[in-house]
Protein backbone atom coordinates (compact mmCIF):
# COMPACT_ATOMS: atom_id res chain seq x y z
CA UNK A 1 0.00 0.00 0.00
CA UNK A 2 1.25 3.73 -0.85
CA UNK A 3 2.44 5.95 1.94
CA UNK A 4 1.44 8.74 2.71
CA UNK A 5 2.96 11.13 5.11
CA UNK A 6 0.44 14.34 6.73
CA UNK A 7 2.59 16.71 8.22
CA UNK A 8 0.70 19.26 11.01
CA UNK A 9 1.33 22.52 11.73
CA UNK A 10 3.77 22.08 14.03
CA UNK A 11 6.00 19.82 12.15
CA UNK A 12 4.30 16.41 13.43
CA UNK A 13 4.73 13.58 10.95
CA UNK A 14 2.04 10.83 10.56
CA UNK A 15 3.16 8.05 8.49
CA UNK A 16 -0.19 6.02 6.77
CA UNK A 17 -0.25 3.00 4.82
CA UNK A 18 -3.09 3.91 2.41
CA UNK A 19 -5.37 1.47 0.67
CA UNK A 20 -5.87 1.58 -2.68
CA UNK A 21 -8.98 3.45 -4.06
CA UNK A 22 -9.82 5.57 -1.04
CA UNK A 23 -9.50 9.16 -0.66
CA UNK A 24 -6.22 10.99 0.75
CA UNK A 25 -9.06 12.73 3.32
CA UNK A 26 -10.47 8.89 4.35
CA UNK A 27 -6.80 7.33 4.65
CA UNK A 28 -6.23 10.63 7.53
CA UNK A 29 -9.42 9.73 9.08
CA UNK A 30 -9.06 5.94 9.45
CA UNK A 31 -5.43 6.34 10.65
CA UNK A 32 -6.41 9.07 13.33
CA UNK A 33 -4.47 11.99 12.05
CA UNK A 34 -5.58 14.95 13.93
CA UNK A 35 -6.05 18.10 11.69
CA UNK A 36 -8.08 16.85 8.59
CA UNK A 37 -11.77 17.40 10.01
CA UNK A 38 -13.96 16.47 6.73
CA UNK A 39 -17.56 17.60 7.85
CA UNK A 40 -19.19 16.79 4.96
CA UNK A 41 -17.64 13.04 4.64
CA UNK A 42 -15.86 13.74 1.47
CA UNK A 43 -18.79 15.11 -1.10
CA UNK A 44 -16.51 18.53 -2.00
CA UNK A 45 -18.84 20.57 0.11
CA UNK A 46 -16.81 22.07 3.33
CA UNK A 47 -13.22 22.65 2.72
CA UNK A 48 -12.17 21.49 5.42
CA UNK A 49 -10.14 18.90 4.13
CA UNK A 50 -7.87 21.53 2.98
CA UNK A 51 -3.88 20.32 2.64
CA UNK A 52 -1.00 21.45 1.08
CA UNK A 53 0.86 19.31 -1.98
CA UNK A 54 4.30 19.46 -2.31
CA UNK A 55 4.89 20.79 -6.20
CA UNK A 56 6.63 17.52 -7.37
CA UNK A 57 3.21 15.50 -6.99
CA UNK A 58 1.46 17.77 -9.11
CA UNK A 59 1.80 15.48 -12.38
CA UNK A 60 0.91 12.31 -10.19
CA UNK A 61 -2.21 13.65 -7.96
CA UNK A 62 -4.23 15.65 -11.10
CA UNK A 63 -5.30 18.81 -11.72
CA UNK A 64 -8.12 20.40 -9.48
CA UNK A 65 -11.72 20.88 -11.00
CA UNK A 66 -13.47 24.18 -10.94
CA UNK A 67 -15.59 22.83 -7.67
CA UNK A 68 -12.29 22.36 -5.75
CA UNK A 69 -11.01 25.03 -7.05
CA UNK A 70 -13.62 27.39 -5.68
CA UNK A 71 -14.19 25.75 -2.58
CA UNK A 72 -10.41 26.06 -1.98
CA UNK A 73 -10.62 30.19 -3.04
CA UNK A 74 -12.42 30.62 0.08
CA UNK A 75 -10.19 28.17 2.61
CA UNK A 76 -8.23 29.45 5.31
CA UNK A 77 -4.65 30.60 3.88
CA UNK A 78 -5.31 28.95 0.24
CA UNK A 79 -1.47 28.64 -1.82
CA UNK A 80 -0.93 27.54 -5.18
CA UNK A 81 -0.22 23.79 -3.81
CA UNK A 82 -3.56 23.92 -1.70
CA UNK A 83 -5.70 20.78 -2.61
CA UNK A 84 -8.97 19.34 -0.80
CA UNK A 85 -7.93 16.00 0.02
CA UNK A 86 -11.25 14.32 -0.39
CA UNK A 87 -10.32 14.72 -4.12
CA UNK A 88 -7.27 13.42 -4.42
CA UNK A 89 -7.34 9.21 -4.97
CA UNK A 90 -4.75 6.88 -3.29
CA UNK A 91 -3.21 4.90 -6.28
CA UNK A 92 0.02 3.14 -6.88
CA UNK A 93 2.00 6.11 -8.19
CA UNK A 94 1.36 8.05 -5.34
CA UNK A 95 3.53 6.37 -2.57
CA UNK A 96 5.63 8.84 -0.77
CA UNK A 97 3.32 11.46 -1.15
CA UNK A 98 3.75 14.17 1.47
CA UNK A 99 0.72 16.61 2.35
CA UNK A 100 1.06 19.67 4.51
CA UNK A 101 -1.83 20.86 7.34
CA UNK A 102 -2.70 24.07 7.28
CA UNK A 103 -3.50 25.92 10.85
CA UNK A 104 -6.78 25.41 10.35
CA UNK A 105 -9.17 24.40 8.38
CA UNK A 106 -12.86 26.36 7.57
CA UNK B 1 -10.26 11.41 37.56
CA UNK B 2 -13.42 9.33 38.60
CA UNK B 3 -15.46 11.54 36.35
CA UNK B 4 -18.53 9.50 34.45
CA UNK B 5 -19.71 10.84 30.70
CA UNK B 6 -22.16 9.02 29.09
CA UNK B 7 -23.66 10.07 25.33
CA UNK B 8 -27.25 8.67 24.18
CA UNK B 9 -26.60 7.95 20.47
CA UNK B 10 -24.36 6.54 18.20
CA UNK B 11 -24.70 9.06 15.35
CA UNK B 12 -22.36 12.20 14.31
CA UNK B 13 -23.21 14.20 17.50
CA UNK B 14 -22.58 11.09 20.08
CA UNK B 15 -18.68 10.10 17.99
CA UNK B 16 -18.20 13.89 17.53
CA UNK B 17 -18.32 14.48 21.24
CA UNK B 18 -16.66 11.98 22.51
CA UNK B 19 -13.77 12.36 20.60
CA UNK B 20 -14.04 16.68 21.56
CA UNK B 21 -14.30 15.10 25.72
CA UNK B 22 -11.07 13.82 25.01
CA UNK B 23 -9.52 16.36 22.88
CA UNK B 24 -10.59 18.82 25.73
CA UNK B 25 -8.60 16.49 28.45
CA UNK B 26 -11.68 14.50 29.53
CA UNK B 27 -10.13 12.10 31.38
CA UNK B 28 -13.01 9.80 32.85
CA UNK B 29 -14.75 7.20 31.32
CA UNK B 30 -16.91 7.91 28.56
CA UNK B 31 -19.61 5.44 27.29
CA UNK B 32 -21.83 5.52 23.96
CA UNK B 33 -24.66 3.93 24.04
CA UNK B 34 -25.97 3.40 20.62
CA UNK B 35 -29.28 1.91 19.17
CA UNK B 36 -28.10 0.37 15.82
CA UNK B 37 -25.79 -2.52 15.36
CA UNK B 38 -23.31 -0.14 13.40
CA UNK B 39 -20.43 1.99 15.11
CA UNK B 40 -21.28 5.47 14.01
CA UNK B 41 -20.93 6.48 10.39
CA UNK B 42 -21.92 8.71 7.77
CA UNK B 43 -25.93 9.25 6.83
CA UNK B 44 -26.17 11.68 3.52
CA UNK B 45 -24.55 9.15 1.11
CA UNK B 46 -27.14 6.79 2.60
CA UNK B 47 -29.26 8.31 -0.45
CA UNK B 48 -26.21 9.05 -2.50
CA UNK B 49 -23.38 7.67 -3.34
CA UNK B 50 -24.16 4.46 -0.90
CA UNK B 51 -27.51 3.76 -2.03
CA UNK B 52 -26.01 4.11 -5.73
CA UNK B 53 -23.41 1.26 -4.97
CA UNK B 54 -20.37 3.12 -4.92
CA UNK B 55 -19.47 3.21 -1.59
CA UNK B 56 -18.76 -0.08 0.56
CA UNK B 57 -20.08 0.10 4.26
CA UNK B 58 -17.18 0.26 6.14
CA UNK B 59 -16.49 4.07 4.15
CA UNK B 60 -19.23 4.95 5.55
CA UNK B 61 -17.69 5.05 9.63
CA UNK B 62 -16.66 8.20 10.85
CA UNK B 63 -13.85 6.37 12.76
CA UNK B 64 -11.83 3.12 12.56
CA UNK B 65 -12.47 1.24 15.43
CA UNK B 66 -9.07 1.26 16.62
CA UNK B 67 -10.23 5.16 17.41
CA UNK B 68 -12.51 3.86 20.18
CA UNK B 69 -10.34 1.63 21.82
CA UNK B 70 -7.03 4.22 21.63
CA UNK B 71 -9.22 6.92 22.84
CA UNK B 72 -10.51 4.45 25.81
CA UNK B 73 -14.41 5.45 24.72
CA UNK B 74 -16.65 2.37 25.41
CA UNK B 75 -18.86 2.08 22.46
CA UNK B 76 -21.42 -0.16 23.37
CA UNK B 77 -23.99 -1.22 20.09
CA UNK B 78 -27.42 -2.55 19.59
CA UNK B 79 -28.49 -1.01 23.34
CA UNK B 80 -31.83 0.93 24.06
CA UNK B 81 -31.54 3.38 26.63
CA UNK B 82 -35.02 2.60 28.44
CA UNK B 83 -34.94 5.91 31.01
CA UNK B 84 -32.94 8.81 32.41
CA UNK B 85 -33.36 8.96 36.33
CA UNK B 86 -31.70 12.61 36.76
CA UNK B 87 -32.17 12.37 40.46
CA UNK B 88 -29.27 9.10 40.77
CA UNK B 89 -27.99 10.53 37.54
CA UNK B 90 -28.07 7.52 36.31
CA UNK B 91 -29.33 5.91 32.27
CA UNK B 92 -30.93 2.29 31.99
CA UNK B 93 -31.35 0.26 29.88
CA UNK B 94 -33.00 -3.23 29.37
CA UNK B 95 -30.31 -5.21 31.47
CA UNK B 96 -27.69 -2.09 32.33
CA UNK B 97 -27.54 0.69 34.19
CA UNK B 98 -24.66 3.60 33.48
CA UNK B 99 -24.26 5.88 35.83
CA UNK B 100 -22.92 9.63 35.00
CA UNK B 101 -21.61 13.18 36.07
CA UNK B 102 -22.07 14.51 32.01
CA UNK B 103 -24.62 12.80 29.88
CA UNK B 104 -25.03 14.02 26.06
CA UNK B 105 -28.35 13.54 24.64
CA UNK B 106 -27.53 12.99 20.56
CA UNK B 107 -31.03 10.68 20.08
CA UNK B 108 -31.62 12.14 16.48
CA UNK B 109 -34.19 12.30 14.78
CA UNK B 110 -36.19 9.44 13.23
CA UNK B 111 -38.14 10.06 9.90
CA UNK B 112 -41.67 11.35 10.26
CA UNK B 113 -44.14 7.91 9.37
CA UNK B 114 -47.15 7.16 7.55
CA UNK B 115 -50.08 6.01 9.12
CA UNK B 116 -53.08 5.92 6.29
CA UNK B 117 -54.55 2.53 4.57
CA UNK B 118 -51.56 0.32 3.37
CA UNK B 119 -48.85 2.08 5.14
CA UNK B 120 -47.57 -0.91 6.95
CA UNK B 121 -47.39 -3.13 3.18
CA UNK B 122 -44.17 -4.77 2.73
CA UNK B 123 -42.21 -2.57 -0.01
CA UNK B 124 -43.14 0.52 2.10
CA UNK B 125 -39.68 1.95 2.83
CA UNK B 126 -38.21 5.11 4.77
CA UNK B 127 -34.66 6.22 4.89
CA UNK B 128 -32.68 7.12 7.79
CA UNK B 129 -30.25 4.39 8.86
CA UNK B 130 -27.69 1.93 6.85
CA UNK B 131 -30.35 -0.72 7.16
CA UNK B 132 -32.95 1.07 5.99
CA UNK B 133 -30.56 2.00 2.18
CA UNK B 134 -29.33 -1.99 2.24
CA UNK B 135 -33.25 -2.68 1.63
CA UNK B 136 -33.76 -0.10 -1.02
CA UNK B 137 -30.52 -0.51 -2.54
CA UNK B 138 -32.42 -3.87 -4.90
CA UNK B 139 -35.33 -1.69 -5.44
CA UNK B 140 -32.94 0.29 -7.24
CA UNK B 141 -31.39 -2.55 -8.74
CA UNK B 142 -35.32 -4.25 -9.85
CA UNK B 143 -37.02 -3.08 -12.42
CA UNK B 144 -41.09 -1.59 -12.23
CA UNK B 145 -41.22 2.06 -10.77
CA UNK B 146 -40.58 3.78 -7.31
CA UNK B 147 -43.02 5.79 -5.59
CA UNK B 148 -41.77 8.80 -3.16
CA UNK B 149 -43.66 10.22 -1.03
CA UNK B 150 -42.42 13.99 -0.54
CA UNK B 151 -40.42 15.94 -1.87
CA UNK B 152 -37.66 17.06 0.60
CA UNK B 153 -34.00 16.47 0.52
CA UNK B 154 -34.60 12.76 1.31
CA UNK B 155 -37.50 12.27 -1.94
CA UNK B 156 -35.47 14.25 -4.60
CA UNK B 157 -31.88 12.79 -3.67
CA UNK B 158 -33.62 9.34 -4.00
CA UNK B 159 -35.25 10.25 -7.16
CA UNK B 160 -31.77 11.12 -8.75
CA UNK B 161 -30.48 7.90 -7.69
CA UNK B 162 -32.97 5.92 -9.29
CA UNK B 163 -32.86 7.78 -12.17
CA UNK B 164 -29.50 7.23 -12.26
CA UNK B 165 -30.20 3.62 -11.89
CA UNK B 166 -32.81 3.73 -14.49
CA UNK B 167 -35.79 3.09 -12.58
CA UNK B 168 -39.29 4.99 -13.12
CA UNK B 169 -40.16 7.39 -10.53
CA UNK B 170 -43.30 9.14 -9.65
CA UNK B 171 -43.03 11.98 -6.92
CA UNK B 172 -45.93 12.56 -4.85
CA UNK B 173 -46.18 16.16 -3.25
CA UNK B 174 -48.63 17.37 -1.13
CA UNK B 175 -47.34 21.36 -1.17
CA UNK B 176 -47.48 22.76 -4.67
CA UNK B 177 -43.67 22.80 -4.97
CA UNK B 178 -40.73 20.68 -3.96
CA UNK B 179 -38.47 21.65 -0.99
CA UNK B 180 -41.26 23.72 -0.05
CA UNK B 181 -39.77 23.72 3.24
CA UNK B 182 -36.63 24.03 3.11
CA UNK B 183 -36.08 26.48 0.16
CA UNK B 184 -37.27 29.41 -1.89
CA UNK B 185 -39.73 29.39 -5.28
CA UNK B 186 -36.79 30.10 -7.38
CA UNK B 187 -34.43 27.07 -6.52
CA UNK B 188 -37.56 24.86 -6.08
CA UNK B 189 -38.45 26.19 -9.66
CA UNK B 190 -35.16 25.25 -10.85
CA UNK B 191 -35.56 21.76 -9.13
CA UNK B 192 -38.55 20.59 -10.13
CA UNK B 193 -37.26 21.30 -13.93
CA UNK B 194 -34.43 19.33 -13.43
CA UNK B 195 -36.06 16.25 -12.07
CA UNK B 196 -38.63 16.59 -14.88
CA UNK B 197 -35.71 16.86 -17.19
CA UNK B 198 -34.50 13.34 -15.67
CA UNK B 199 -37.57 11.61 -16.51
CA UNK B 200 -39.25 11.96 -13.15
CA UNK B 201 -43.01 12.11 -13.31
CA UNK B 202 -43.58 14.99 -10.52
CA UNK B 203 -46.80 15.24 -9.03
CA UNK B 204 -47.41 18.07 -6.79
CA UNK B 205 -50.49 19.34 -5.25
CA UNK B 206 -51.40 15.51 -4.68
CA UNK B 207 -52.68 13.72 -1.77
CA UNK B 208 -51.94 10.33 -0.98
CA UNK B 209 -54.95 8.07 0.21
CA UNK B 210 -53.40 5.31 0.70
CA UNK B 211 -51.18 1.71 -0.41
CA UNK B 212 -52.91 -0.76 -2.39
CA UNK B 213 -51.01 -4.73 -2.43
CA UNK B 214 -51.68 -7.87 -1.45
CA UNK B 215 -49.35 -9.31 0.54
CA UNK B 216 -47.20 -6.32 -0.52
CA UNK B 217 -47.12 -3.06 -1.92
CA UNK B 218 -48.49 -2.19 -5.16
CA UNK B 219 -49.72 0.82 -5.79
CA UNK B 220 -50.45 4.29 -4.42
CA UNK B 221 -53.72 5.81 -4.81
CA UNK B 222 -54.29 9.61 -3.87
CA UNK B 223 -57.25 11.16 -2.86
CA UNK B 224 -58.12 12.02 -6.46
CA UNK B 225 -58.87 8.67 -7.02
CA UNK B 226 -55.83 7.99 -9.32
CA UNK B 227 -54.03 4.66 -8.78
CA UNK B 228 -49.88 4.95 -10.01
CA UNK B 229 -48.75 1.52 -9.96
CA UNK B 230 -45.42 0.49 -8.54
CA UNK B 231 -42.85 -1.91 -7.44
CA UNK B 232 -41.59 -0.01 -4.11
CA UNK B 233 -42.68 2.83 -2.27
CA UNK B 234 -40.08 5.43 -0.30
CA UNK B 235 -41.19 7.87 2.44
CA UNK B 236 -39.55 10.92 2.77
CA UNK B 237 -41.81 13.44 5.00
CA UNK B 238 -40.12 14.55 7.10
CA UNK B 239 -38.60 13.85 10.52
CA UNK B 240 -39.31 13.99 14.10
CA UNK B 241 -36.73 14.71 16.96
CA UNK B 242 -36.21 11.78 19.11
CA UNK B 243 -37.21 13.82 22.74
CA UNK B 244 -39.21 10.58 24.57
CA UNK B 245 -36.71 9.88 26.95
CA UNK B 246 -35.99 13.96 27.23
CA UNK B 247 -39.68 14.46 28.24
CA UNK B 248 -39.85 11.60 30.52
CA UNK B 249 -36.78 13.12 32.38
CA UNK B 250 -38.89 16.23 32.97
CA UNK B 251 -36.10 18.09 31.13
CA UNK B 252 -37.36 21.18 28.92
CA UNK B 253 -38.55 19.65 25.46
CA UNK B 254 -40.34 22.09 22.44
CA UNK B 255 -39.73 20.74 19.03
CA UNK B 256 -36.47 19.33 20.71
CA UNK B 257 -34.61 19.03 23.66
CA UNK B 258 -34.24 22.66 24.60
CA UNK B 259 -30.27 23.50 25.41
CA UNK B 260 -29.11 26.91 25.98
CA UNK B 261 -25.40 28.33 23.57
CA UNK B 262 -23.52 26.01 25.49
CA UNK B 263 -25.38 22.70 24.64
CA UNK B 264 -27.03 22.41 27.77
CA UNK B 265 -30.48 21.44 28.76
CA UNK B 266 -32.41 22.62 31.44
CA UNK B 267 -30.58 19.95 33.64
CA UNK B 268 -26.78 21.65 34.03
CA UNK B 269 -25.35 17.92 34.12
CA UNK B 270 -27.17 17.21 30.77
CA UNK B 271 -26.08 18.16 27.46
CA UNK B 272 -28.21 17.87 23.72
CA UNK B 273 -26.98 17.79 20.11
CA UNK B 274 -27.73 17.39 16.61
CA UNK B 275 -30.86 16.22 15.24
CA UNK B 276 -32.83 16.02 18.51
CA UNK B 277 -32.05 19.25 20.10
CA UNK B 278 -33.21 23.29 19.99
CA UNK B 279 -30.73 25.97 20.62
CA UNK B 280 -30.53 29.53 20.62
CA UNK B 281 -29.27 30.96 17.33
CA UNK B 282 -27.51 34.22 18.59
CA UNK B 283 -27.57 34.71 14.11
CA UNK B 284 -30.96 34.83 13.97
CA UNK B 285 -31.97 35.70 17.46
CA UNK B 286 -34.60 32.83 17.95
CA UNK B 287 -34.61 29.06 18.62
CA UNK B 288 -33.56 26.49 15.95
CA UNK B 289 -33.67 22.88 15.37
CA UNK B 290 -31.64 22.00 12.27
CA UNK B 291 -31.40 18.17 10.55
CA UNK B 292 -27.85 18.29 9.14
CA UNK B 293 -24.61 16.65 9.60
CA UNK B 294 -22.54 19.82 10.13
CA UNK B 295 -24.68 21.25 12.80
CA UNK B 296 -24.56 17.74 14.77
CA UNK B 297 -20.81 17.82 14.35
CA UNK B 298 -20.32 21.30 15.48
CA UNK B 299 -22.64 21.07 17.60
CA UNK B 300 -21.31 18.24 19.41
CA UNK B 301 -18.10 19.73 19.62
CA UNK B 302 -19.25 22.71 21.63
CA UNK B 303 -21.26 19.58 24.07
CA UNK B 304 -17.87 17.69 23.98
CA UNK B 305 -16.06 20.63 25.25
CA UNK B 306 -17.91 21.82 27.64
CA UNK B 307 -18.94 18.20 28.91
CA UNK B 308 -14.91 18.43 29.69
CA UNK B 309 -15.63 21.95 31.83
CA UNK B 310 -15.16 24.27 29.13
CA UNK B 311 -17.23 27.15 28.07
CA UNK B 312 -17.50 26.95 24.77
CA UNK B 313 -20.54 28.59 22.57
CA UNK B 314 -22.53 27.60 19.78
CA UNK B 315 -22.53 29.91 16.98
CA UNK B 316 -22.07 28.21 13.94
CA UNK B 317 -23.69 29.56 10.37
CA UNK B 318 -25.71 26.39 9.76
CA UNK B 319 -25.04 24.98 6.48
CA UNK B 320 -26.26 22.03 4.23
CA UNK B 321 -25.66 20.28 0.82
CA UNK B 322 -27.40 18.04 -1.52
CA UNK B 323 -26.47 16.26 -4.56
CA UNK B 324 -28.48 15.22 -7.34
CA UNK B 325 -27.62 14.51 -11.18
CA UNK B 326 -25.14 17.05 -12.01
CA UNK B 327 -25.89 19.15 -9.67
CA UNK B 328 -24.87 20.22 -5.93
CA UNK B 329 -26.90 22.58 -3.98
CA UNK B 330 -25.28 24.34 -1.21
CA UNK B 331 -27.25 26.29 1.30
CA UNK B 332 -25.95 28.41 4.35
CA UNK B 333 -28.38 29.80 6.77
CA UNK B 334 -31.57 29.86 7.05
CA UNK B 335 -33.91 32.55 4.72
CA UNK B 336 -36.95 32.12 6.91
CA UNK B 337 -38.43 35.95 6.97
CA UNK B 338 -36.64 37.07 4.15
CA UNK B 339 -38.02 40.01 2.74
CA UNK B 340 -35.85 40.24 -0.98
CA UNK B 341 -34.55 37.88 -2.90
CA UNK B 342 -31.79 38.38 -5.06
CA UNK B 343 -30.44 35.73 -8.32
CA UNK B 344 -27.07 35.54 -9.38
CA UNK B 345 -25.95 33.70 -12.68
CA UNK B 346 -28.29 31.53 -14.61
CA UNK B 347 -30.40 28.92 -13.71
CA UNK B 348 -30.72 27.94 -17.42
CA UNK B 349 -27.45 26.91 -17.33
CA UNK B 350 -27.23 24.82 -13.89
CA UNK B 351 -25.18 27.68 -12.55
CA UNK B 352 -26.56 30.28 -10.17
CA UNK B 353 -27.03 31.71 -6.50
CA UNK B 354 -30.23 32.58 -4.43
CA UNK B 355 -29.70 35.45 -1.85
CA UNK B 356 -32.03 35.98 0.41
CA UNK B 357 -32.58 39.59 2.62
CA UNK B 358 -34.09 40.87 5.38
CA UNK B 359 -34.11 44.51 5.94
CA UNK B 360 -30.90 44.18 4.36
CA UNK B 361 -29.11 42.30 5.95
CA UNK B 362 -28.37 38.83 4.69
CA UNK B 363 -30.11 35.53 5.75
CA UNK B 364 -29.03 33.07 3.39
CA UNK B 365 -27.73 31.54 0.08
CA UNK B 366 -28.69 29.32 -2.14
CA UNK B 367 -25.80 27.95 -4.32
CA UNK B 368 -26.34 25.29 -7.20
CA UNK B 369 -23.09 24.51 -8.39
CA UNK B 370 -21.67 27.46 -7.17
CA UNK B 371 -19.01 26.72 -3.98
CA UNK B 372 -17.87 30.23 -4.00
CA UNK B 373 -21.13 31.99 -3.71
CA UNK B 374 -21.88 29.37 -0.62
CA UNK B 375 -18.26 30.00 0.63
CA UNK B 376 -18.48 33.91 0.54
CA UNK B 377 -21.97 33.91 1.85
CA UNK B 378 -20.51 31.86 5.20
CA UNK B 379 -18.45 34.30 6.16
CA UNK B 380 -20.59 37.32 5.11
CA UNK B 381 -23.91 35.63 7.43
CA UNK B 382 -21.47 35.41 10.28
CA UNK B 383 -20.37 39.21 9.94
CA UNK B 384 -24.04 39.94 10.04
CA UNK B 385 -23.14 41.36 6.30
CA UNK B 386 -25.84 44.27 4.41
CA UNK B 387 -24.31 43.31 0.73
CA UNK B 388 -25.66 45.63 -1.97
CA UNK B 389 -28.05 43.67 -3.84
CA UNK B 390 -27.22 45.17 -7.20
CA UNK B 391 -24.10 44.37 -6.76
CA UNK B 392 -24.92 40.77 -5.70
CA UNK B 393 -27.48 40.79 -9.40
CA UNK B 394 -24.30 41.84 -10.91
CA UNK B 395 -22.18 38.80 -12.09
CA UNK B 396 -19.54 41.20 -13.19
CA UNK B 397 -19.27 42.07 -9.24
CA UNK B 398 -16.27 39.68 -8.21
CA UNK B 399 -17.33 37.70 -5.15
CA UNK B 400 -14.79 39.16 -2.92
CA UNK B 401 -15.40 42.20 -3.27
CA UNK B 402 -18.06 41.99 -1.22
CA UNK B 403 -16.48 40.92 1.74
CA UNK B 404 -16.46 44.25 4.43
Amino acid sequence: MPKITYIEQNGTEHVVEAELGISVMEAAVKHMVPGIDADCGGACACATCHVYVDPAWADKIGKREAMEESMLDFAYEPKETSRLSCQITVKKELDGLVVRLPEFQG
Amino acid sequence: MGERAVIIGAGQAGAQAAASLRQAGFAGAIVILGEEPVAPYQRPPLSKAYLQGELEPDRLLLRPAAFYEKQKIDLRLGVRVEAIDRAAQIVETAGETFPYDRLLIATGAPPRRLDCPGADLPGVHYLRSIADSDRLRPVLAGGGRLVIVGAGYIGLEVAASARKAGIDVTIIEMAGRVLARVAGKEISAFFEKIHRAAGVDLRLGAALSSFAGRGRVEAAVLKSGAKIPCSAVLVGIGAAPATALAEAAGLTVGNGVWTDEHARTSDPAIFAAGDCSSHPSPIYGRRMRLESAPNAIEQAKVAGTNMAGGAAAYDAVPWFWSDQYDVKLQTVGVSDGADRTVIRGDPGRRNFSVWSLKAGKLLSVDAVNDPAAFALARRLIAAGALPDPKKLADPATALKSLLP
